[in-house]
């Protein structure tokens, strides 16, 4: 399993590069550039512009230009972002731990209640609780989740005079006065303000997992060893909890992997909503100054995010699933 | 149509009663979609510039304590309260009558018919008072009507996409599951590699090859082609697997032996071995075309103001203050998630009723 999981990461890698060739290509096709401000702004002479462009390339074909790219990535520099003005590896990595942020709770949130209703509702099947999760999470997998951010909004606005509610900020990551606030109050802030996001991915994630969890939990169930089991007298938590769940979760482990790329592409379109300074928005704000270096860096990121998701699921599995480790 | 009825399919969908309702709903959808400027009492550009956001019309049936079977709504105006926000009142004085085929705006259904006559209106003489079945938006025009016209967009946009997916799914699939081998490894290596990165963050930077001043036209086409470019790789890893399974039962066996060509057992035999599995998926990929679309246009990447698209509708929804003011303007979003509702019980029951293991 060892061999086979360094195996598929080595293989991705010149996938990944493939497809930041196809981007480059794409990019480059488009008509104008992110230095066309600066051969605009009469302050700075055709010569600096001049300078500029010999200095990153612009002035080479785009295969070239991607060559030197490639030359740049292999020594951990993913180039220059003009309209941020700073290295595109410093832009990114204080945007990738507030993405992480929301991912990682919202990860944690999921599991943590969508197992347990799994079960619930495949050891309660056709009960009226069974019934009605299975209607809510129904509704919940066709809720776009930008249009849950957006309702959600609106709720806590609603709600703005009751207690618990009004602490509750609508949208960015830090209120304004942030930087006077004492420790325990900053930490408080940031949790106060994660509260809306992972609410919504965690809520969105929720209702497909729990009725695959539910369906996985039903087939168990239906196995013979679960006969068994209760046939030898073992008390029905011991039959459920440590026969069936067991082998229950080992296919949505797998799955986690799938999920995580549903779950990234989500948060990008949330943090655009609600100005979360992670990845997703920075990817908009690259898009629409045309800063191709920044686009490269946010979209190859985003493939190391998901190739390394998929990668935690497979170690996950390997520590779960003692049959996966011999082969 | 009774043979149709008593198909085996069939009856096994329709016992599926959130499956027929998803139909129903689609059904209404599709209707809104085909005759869009017959339905909408406006045309989806025409506004009045000094009333701006107005809330939803109350439809009324009692004046002045008398009952009438003809519902009415009274215009509306506005005055400044102490805080200077607006507050719209209706003008009681003026009653306007809803009319069934009233008389409206003169618009070409399906780009060429004129008509001047609506499912329902206030007719020629209601000056300028308007029904806001849904609200207005910021320039006063009709969002109710304009959620018809942008269906044109969200209801087709998947179709569209599905067909473009499903010919390159079935393609790549076939030929890489019937040939297996060096093809096989390569086709499936390249299928990975749409698969490799976040499909947001993918369509993001597919879309920042072009220019950002498209007109509407040109960017629906674009969308359609984008959100195909990265959601073939998934059916054809599906379809794939099936080919190869296939390829190796029997009567492929048996064609090859008689001496078919490759490409005629993979389009006449392997194929529509699939076929069923394929139309579940293609309709549960549909969703995926109408939020991708939606937010697209949201961000303000997609569809453009005049034309409307319910994705670009919600984008009046981005600004905070604006929802907290005028919520109806997150009604298109209503509208998004019942499509795409539908679509996932149509896909779930035909899931089930095609299964043939049941």
């Amino acid at each position: 399993m060892r061999d086979e999981i360094i195996r598929r990461v080595l293989i991705s890698i010149p996938q990944l590069l493939l497809m930041s060739f196809i981007t480059f290509l794409f990019i480059d096709l488009a008509p104008g550039d992110i230095l066309a401000r600066y051969r605009f702004d009469p302050r700075i002479s055709p010569e600096t512009v001049k300078k500029i462009e010999a200095r990153y390339h612009f002035d080479k074909p785009a295969v070239v230009q991607y060559g030197y790219w490639l030359w740049g990535l292999v020594r951990g520099d993913l180039g220059y972002s003009f309209s941020r003005e700073a290295p595109v590896s410093a832009v990114i990595g204080e945007r990738l731990f507030n993405t992480f942020l929301l991912g990682f709770f919202s990860v944690i949130f999921t599991w943590l209640i969508a197992i347990p209703l799994g079960i619930y509702a495949a050891v309660k099947q056709y009960s009226w609780g069974d019934r009605i999760l299975s209607f809510v999470s129904y509704c919940g997998m066709s809720l776009p989740s930008f249009f849950f951010a957006l309702l959600l909004m609106y709720l806590v606005y609603l709600g703005r005079d009751l207690p618990v509610v009004s602490a509750i900020p609508i949208g960015g990551m830090m209120s304004p006065g942030y930087d006077q606030l004492p420790w325990y109050l900053k930490i408080g802030d940031r949790v106060a303000h994660l509260v809306l996001p992972v609410t919504v991915l965690t809520v969105i994630a929720l209702a497909g997992l729990q009725r695959i969890a539910r369906g996985n939990m039903l087939e168990e169930l239906r196995k013979q060893y679960i006969v068994t089991a209760r046939a030898k007298g073992l008390p029905e938590s011991k039959v459920i909890y440590k026969h069936a769940l067991r082998n229950a979760v080992n296919p949505l482990i797998t799955l986690f992997g799938f999920q995580f790329s549903a779950l990234l592409s989500g948060a990008a379109l949330l943090e655009i909503i609600i100005n979360w300074p992670g990845l997703g928005s920075l990817m908009l704000s690259a898009v629409r100054s045309q800063d191709t270096f920044l686009v490269m860096g946010d979209l190859l990121m985003g493939g190391v995010l998901l190739i390394a998701g998929n990668c935690i699921a497979d170690i996950l599995l390997v520590i779960v699933d003692p049959r996966v480790r011999t082969t | 149509m009774k043979r149709f009825m008593n198909d085996r399919v069939v009856r096994s969908f329709l016992r599926h009663p959130l499956a027929v309702s998803g139909l129903a709903v689609l059904g209404l959808l599709y209707a809104m979609t085909v005759f869009a400027e017959f339905i909408a009492p406006y045309h989806f550009d025409n506004g009045s510039r000094d009333i701006s956001y107005v809330p939803p019309s109350r439809i009324h049936f009692v004046r002045q304590g008398r009952f009438s079977f003809r519902p009415f709504v009274y215009p509306y105006a506005y005055t400044f309260n102490s805080i200077f926000e607006r507050v719209f009142v209706e003008d009681t004085a003026r009653p306007r009558y809803v009319k069934l085929f009233a008389r409206g705006d003169a618009v070409k259904l399906w780009g060429f018919l004129p008509i001047r006559r609506h499912l329902f209106g206030l007719g020629d003489n209601a000056g300028n008072c308007r029904i806001y079945l849904l609200g207005g938006d910021h320039v006063g025009r009709d969002l109710f009507s304009r959620i018809v016209y942008g269906s044109r967009v969200s209801m087709t946009i998947g179709l569209f996409g599905v067909m473009i997916t499903s010919v390159l799914g079935f393609l790549v699939g076939g030929l890489s599951g019937y040939y297996g081998g060096r093809l096989d490894w390569t086709l499936m290596r390249l299928a990975e590699c749409f698969m490799l990165i976040p499909g947001f963050f993918l369509m993001l930077a597919l879309r920042s090859a072009f220019p950002m001043d498209l007109s509407s036209a040109e960017v629906y086409l674009l969308i359609v082609v984008i959100m195909s470019f990265i959601g073939w790789a998934e059916l054809a890893r599906v379809i794939r697997g099936m080919a190869l399974s296939i390829s190796n039962r029997d009567f492929v066996k048996s064609a090859r032996a008689i001496g078919a060509r490759d490409l005629r057992i993979i389009t006449v035999h392997v194929l529509p071995q699939t076929l069923s599995f394929a139309i579940v998926s293609m309709t549960l990929s549909i969703p995926g075309y109408i939020l991708g679309e939606s937010a697209l246009s949201l961000i303000g990447l997609g569809i453009q103001d005049p034309q409307a698209s319910w994705g670009n509708l919600l984008s009046a929804a981005m600004n905070v203050a604006n929802i907290q003011y005028h919520p109806w303007i997150l009604v298109p979003g209503v509208f998004i998630f019942l499509s795409v509702m539908a679509f996932n019980f149509v896909g779930d029951g035909l899931r089930d009723a095609l299964d043939p293991n049941r």
